[in-house]
C-alpha cells in the first residue's frame, strides 16, 4: 500500500495542489518533512490541534495542517473538492456520507497494516464504514439519539423510569399528560426532522430497503406499523404539531414541562447541564422499541483517507493514533464527544457521568442505515410524506405506499447501475 | 475625425475610380473588419456560447454522483428532468417565492432609488456628493458582511428594528423565523442594498433633463407632482424600461441572500429559483436536473423581460 501506482486522479490532484499553493500540493518538500492536509469540522476542527503537538513528536517526520471546514457546507466541500481533484490526505466525514464517498471512489480501502483499527468498535458504527464487505472508514467519535426525559415529571406520574416497550411508553405519557395538564404535551417530534420516524422505523424486522437497497420497503408491516404509533402520538395530543423553527429554545420549553421526552444525542447533554436550572430534573433512557427497548441509528464521524492523496502511510499513521483509545479519552474531555473506542468508555471522566450511561446502552443496540448515496433525500421524503400524514392527508398504509413510490424513484439510477453490474 | 472622413472620402473615391477591383476590396475590408472582432467573438463563444450549449446537452442528461465517478454512468434522458421538475411541489414553491421576491422587489427599489435619485437632484439639497456616498455605500459592500449585520437588526429580541417596533406597542416580530415575515424582511435588506446602484442611474439621467422644461412647466402652473408626472418622468422613460428590465432579472436571480440569512428557511419559504438550482447541483450534485433549472429561469427571465419590452413599445418609451 505504500507504494503508490501513479494515475490521473493523483497526478492531477498533485498538479492543481501544487498550482494552488506550491505548498500543500508538493508534501515531500526539501527538509524531509511530509505535510498533511486534514480537513475537520465545527468543533472537531477547533479542537484537534491540541491532540497533535503530541503526534508531531512522535512521528517526527510528519507535520499535520488541520483546515476547518463548518459543518453545514462541509458535505457540498467534499464533493466539490472530488471533482475539482483537490481532497486533502485525509478528512472527518459524517458517518452517513461515507456510502456516498465511497460509491464515487473517493476514499481508499482500509490497509491491511491498519485492520487492528476495528477491534474494540461498537458494531452498528462500524457497519456503516463497510461498504461491499471492505472497511472503508475508521470510527472516530460516535453518538446515536436516545430520550431525554423529566424525571421530576415522570416520577409525579408515578413511573420510575421509561418504560421499555411503545404501547407502555405511551401509557406513561398519557399520564405524564395528566400532570402538567390539557395545553402542554409528552413527547416533541419536530415534523421536519426526520430521526425521531427513522428511529421508530429501524426497529421493526424489516430493512427500510429491499432488493439489494434498490427499492424501498416503507410499507412493510413493521414500518407501517411506525407510522401509525408515531401518528397516534400526534392523534392524541401527546405531540404538538410543530416544526423545530416554532420551538424558540428547547431548553425554556423544557423546563417549562411543554414537552417532557425529548429526542436527542450526546451534544444536548451539555446544553441541558448550562441551562436547566437545579430544580429541573431530567435523566437520559435508551429509547422504548414495539417489544422490548428498541434500536436508534448510529451516527458520528468516521476518519477517511483519500485515494488521491501520495501520503497513504503517513495518513493511517494518523487515523491510527487519533483511533488510540487514550487519545480518544482525552478528545472526550475537551470536547464532550463520545469515543468510537469502546475501551475508551472507561477512563474516569466517561465513566462517572450519569447521562451518558444510557447511551453506551443504546449504541450497542444502534442499527446501521441503508447504506446507498440516495439515503439521505430518500428519509427527507419520507419526512415530507410523513408530515402530510400526521396533518390527515394520508393514512400510515397510503403513506408507506407514497414513501415507496418516491424512494423508488430516487433509486431508479441505482437499479439502471445494478443491473448493469456497476454499483 | 476630419482625418477619418478623408481617408473615408478618397477609398470610396477610389473605389469608384477602379470599379473593377470593388468586390475585392470589400472582401478585405470584410476580412480585416472579421479580424477586428475575431477576439470578442472567440471570448463570447468560449466563454459563454460553449458552455450554455453543453449546459443544454447536461440537462438532458442524468449527469449525477455516479457520473462524476464514471464518465459511463451518464444517460441520455430526454426532457424527463424538465417533466421531474414540474412535477415537484418544491421547484413550485420556489417558483412562487422568486415570482413574489420580484413582484414585491422590482416596484419597491425602482420607488425608492427614483425617489432618492429625484431628492439628490433637487437644487435646494445641501451636501449632495455626501448623501450620494451615503446612499451608494450599501450596493458597494460586501453582501454576506451586511447581511450578518441585517440579522442582527432583524433579530426577534436582541434586534433594533423589533426594539423600534416595540417601543411604538406593537408585539415583536419573528422576521426570520416565520414562514408569512421571511420574505418581507429579506426583501428590506435586498432593497437597502441595491438600490443605490438604481439611484445612480437615475440621477445620471436626471440631469440630463434641461431646466427650461421644468421652467416652462412652472410657468404653465404646473405643480411639483405634476412636473414630475409631465416633464421627469417621460423624459426618464427609457431609462426606466432600461432599469426595470436590470432588476427583474437581478431578482429572478436571488440567491446570496436567503443562502446567507435563512438558508432557504423557515419551512423552505425563502427558497428561490436560484437557491433550488445550488442545492440541486451542489448540493445533491444533480447536475443535470440543476442545468434543467437553470434553463427553466432562463427562458421565464426572458419571458418577462419581452412582456416589459412589449408593454414599453405600447406605452412610447423608446423607438
Amino acid at each position: 500500500m505504500s507504494v503508490i501506482r501513479p494515475d490521473r486522479r493523483a497526478a492531477l490532484g498533485l498538479l492543481a495542489g501544487a498550482a494552488a499553493s506550491g505548498l500543500a500540493g508538493c508534501g515531500r518538500r526539501d527538509d524531509g518533512v511530509l505535510r498533511l492536509t486534514f480537513w475537520a469540522m465545527g468543533n472537531e476542527a477547533t479542537n484537534v490541534p491540541l491532540l497533535l503537538p503530541e503526534f508531531e513528536r512522535l512521528n517526527p517526520g510528519i507535520k499535520v495542517d488541520v483546515q476547518a471546514l463548518p459543518w453545514s457546507a462541509a458535505h457540498q466541500k467534499l464533493l466539490t473538492a472530488y471533482a475539482g481533484d483537490s481532497l486533502p490526505d485525509l478528512s472527518q466525514v459524517g458517518n452517513t456520507w461515507v456510502s456516498e464517498m465511497a460509491a464515487i471512489g473517493a476514499i481508499s480501502a482500509l490497509p491491511d497494516f491498519a485492520s487492528d483499527l476495528l477491534t474494540d468498535q461498537f458494531d452498528a458504527v462500524l457497519e456503516t464504514n463497510r461498504i461491499d464487505g471492505r472497511v472503508v472508514g475508521v470510527p472516530w467519535y460516535v453518538d446515536t439519539r436516545l430520550i431525554f426525559y423529566r424525571s421530576d415529571l415522570l416520577e409525579q406520574a408515578g413511573y420510575g423510569a421509561v418504560p421499555p416497550t411503545w404501547a407502555g411508553w405511551k401509557q406513561a405519557m398519557l399520564a405524564v399528560k395528566r400532570v402538567v395538564g390539557s395545553d402542554k404535551y409528552a413527547v416533541l417530534l419536530p415534523l421536519n426532522e426526520f430521526e425521531q420516524l427513522l428511529t421508530f422505523g429501524l426497529q421493526g424486522d424489516q430493512s427500510l430497503l429491499r432488493e439489494q437497497a434498490t427499492r424501498g420497503n416503507f410499507s412493510s408491516p413493521s414500518f407501517v406499523a411506525a407510522l401509525a404509533f408515531y401518528k397516534s402520538l400526534f392523534d392524541e395530543g401527546l405531540a404538538p404539531v410543530a416544526s423545530a423553527a416554532q420551538i424558540s429554545n428547547v431548553w425554556t420549553e423544557f423546563a417549562r414541562g411543554w414537552f417532557s421526552f425529548y429526542f436527542s444525542g450526546p451534544w444536548t447533554i451539555g446544553d441541558f447541564r448550562n441551562r436547566l436550572g437545579p430544580e429541573t430534573r431530567w435523566m437520559t433512557s435508551g429509547v422504548p422499541g414495539p417489544d422490548g427497548m428498541g434500536a436508534s441509528a448510529p451516527g458520528g464521524s468516521s476518519l477517511v483517507v483519500y485515494s488521491s492523496s501520495p501520503r497513504q502511510e503517513a495518513a493511517w499513521t494518523l487515523v491510527r493514533y487519533l483511533s488510540d483509545p487514550a487519545v480518544q479519552a482525552r478528545f472526550n474531555v475537551v470536547t464532550g464527544n463520545l469515543p468510537a473506542r469502546q475501551s475508551a468508555w472507561s477512563a474516569q471522566a466517561v465513566a462517572n457521568d450519569p447521562y451518558i450511561a444510557a447511551f453506551k446502552g443504546q449504541l450497542a443496540r444502534a442499527e446501521a442505515v441503508p447504506k446507498v448515496p440516495e439515503w439521505e433525500r430518500i428519509v427527507t421524503e419520507m419526512q415530507i410524506v410523513a408530515e402530510r400524514m400526521v396533518r390527515g392527508e394520508y393514512t400510515p398504509e397510503a403513506a408507506g405506499a407514497e414513501i415507496d413510490r418516491r424512494a423508488d424513484r430516487l433509486l431508479e439510477k441505482r437499479r439502471w447501475m445494478m443491473e448493469r453490474g456497476r454499483a | 475625425m476630419t482625418d477619418v472622413r478623408l481617408n473615408m472620402a478618397k477609398v470610396e473615391a477610389e473605389a469608384a475610380v477602379r470599379p473593377r477591383r470593388r468586390p475585392g476590396g470589400a472582401r478585405a475590408r470584410e476580412r480585416a473588419a472579421w479580424g477586428f472582432v475575431a477576439p470578442a467573438l472567440i471570448a463570447i463563444g468560449v466563454f459563454f456560447a460553449v458552455p450554455v450549449f453543453a449546459a443544454l446537452l447536461l440537462s438532458l442528461t442524468d449527469f449525477d454522483i455516479y457520473a462524476l465517478a464514471d464518465l459511463d454512468n451518464v444517460r441520455f434522458i430526454g426532457v424527463q428532468n424538465y417533466e421531474r421538475l414540474f412535477g415537484n411541489p418544491l421547484f413550485w414553491g420556489a417558483m412562487k417565492n422568486t415570482g413574489l421576491f420580484a413582484v414585491l422587489g422590482v416596484p419597491l427599489s425602482i420607488a425608492a432609488s427614483l425617489a432618492a435619485a429625484v431628492i439628490l437632484n433637487a437644487r435646494v439639497v445641501k451636501w449632495r456628493p455626501l448623501w450620494r456616498v451615503i446612499f451608494f455605500a450599501p450596493f458597494v459592500t460586501t453582501l454576506v458582511a451586511t447581511a450578518v449585520l441585517w440579522n442582527y437588526l432583524l433579530h426577534t429580541r436582541y434586534g433594533v428594528i423589533n426594539w423600534a417596533i416595540s417601543s411604538v406597542g406593537l408585539s415583536p416580530v419573528d422576521w426570520l423565523g416565520q414562514p408569512s415575515t421571511s420574505i418581507p424582511a429579506i426583501l428590506m435588506f435586498v432593497v437597502w442594498k441595491i438600490f443605490g446602484y438604481n439611484m445612480l442611474i437615475f440621477l445620471a439621467v436626471l440631469q440630463t433633463v434641461p431646466d427650461d422644461l421644468y421652467e416652462a412647466a412652472r410657468i404653465d402652473g404646473a405643480g411639483v407632482w405634476k412636473r414630475f408626472t409631465h416633464v421627469t418622468l417621460p423624459a426618464i422613460a427609457p431609462t426606466l424600461l432600461l432599469v426595470s428590465i436590470i432588476s427583474v432579472a437581478s431578482f429572478f436571480q436571488l440567491f446570496a441572500e436567503p443562502y446567507v440569512m435563512t438558508q432557504g428557511g423557515p419551512a423552505q419559504s425563502t427558497v428561490t429559483v436560484l437557491y433550488f438550482m445550488y442545492e440541486e447541483g451542489f448540493k445533491w450534485w444533480n447536475l443535470g436536473s440543476a442545468s434543467a433549472v437553470a434553463f427553466v429561469l432562463f427562458v421565464c427571465i426572458l419571458a418577462v423581460t419581452l412582456v416589459q419590452l412589449a408593454v414599453a413599445k405600447r406605452m412610447g418609451a423608446y423607438e
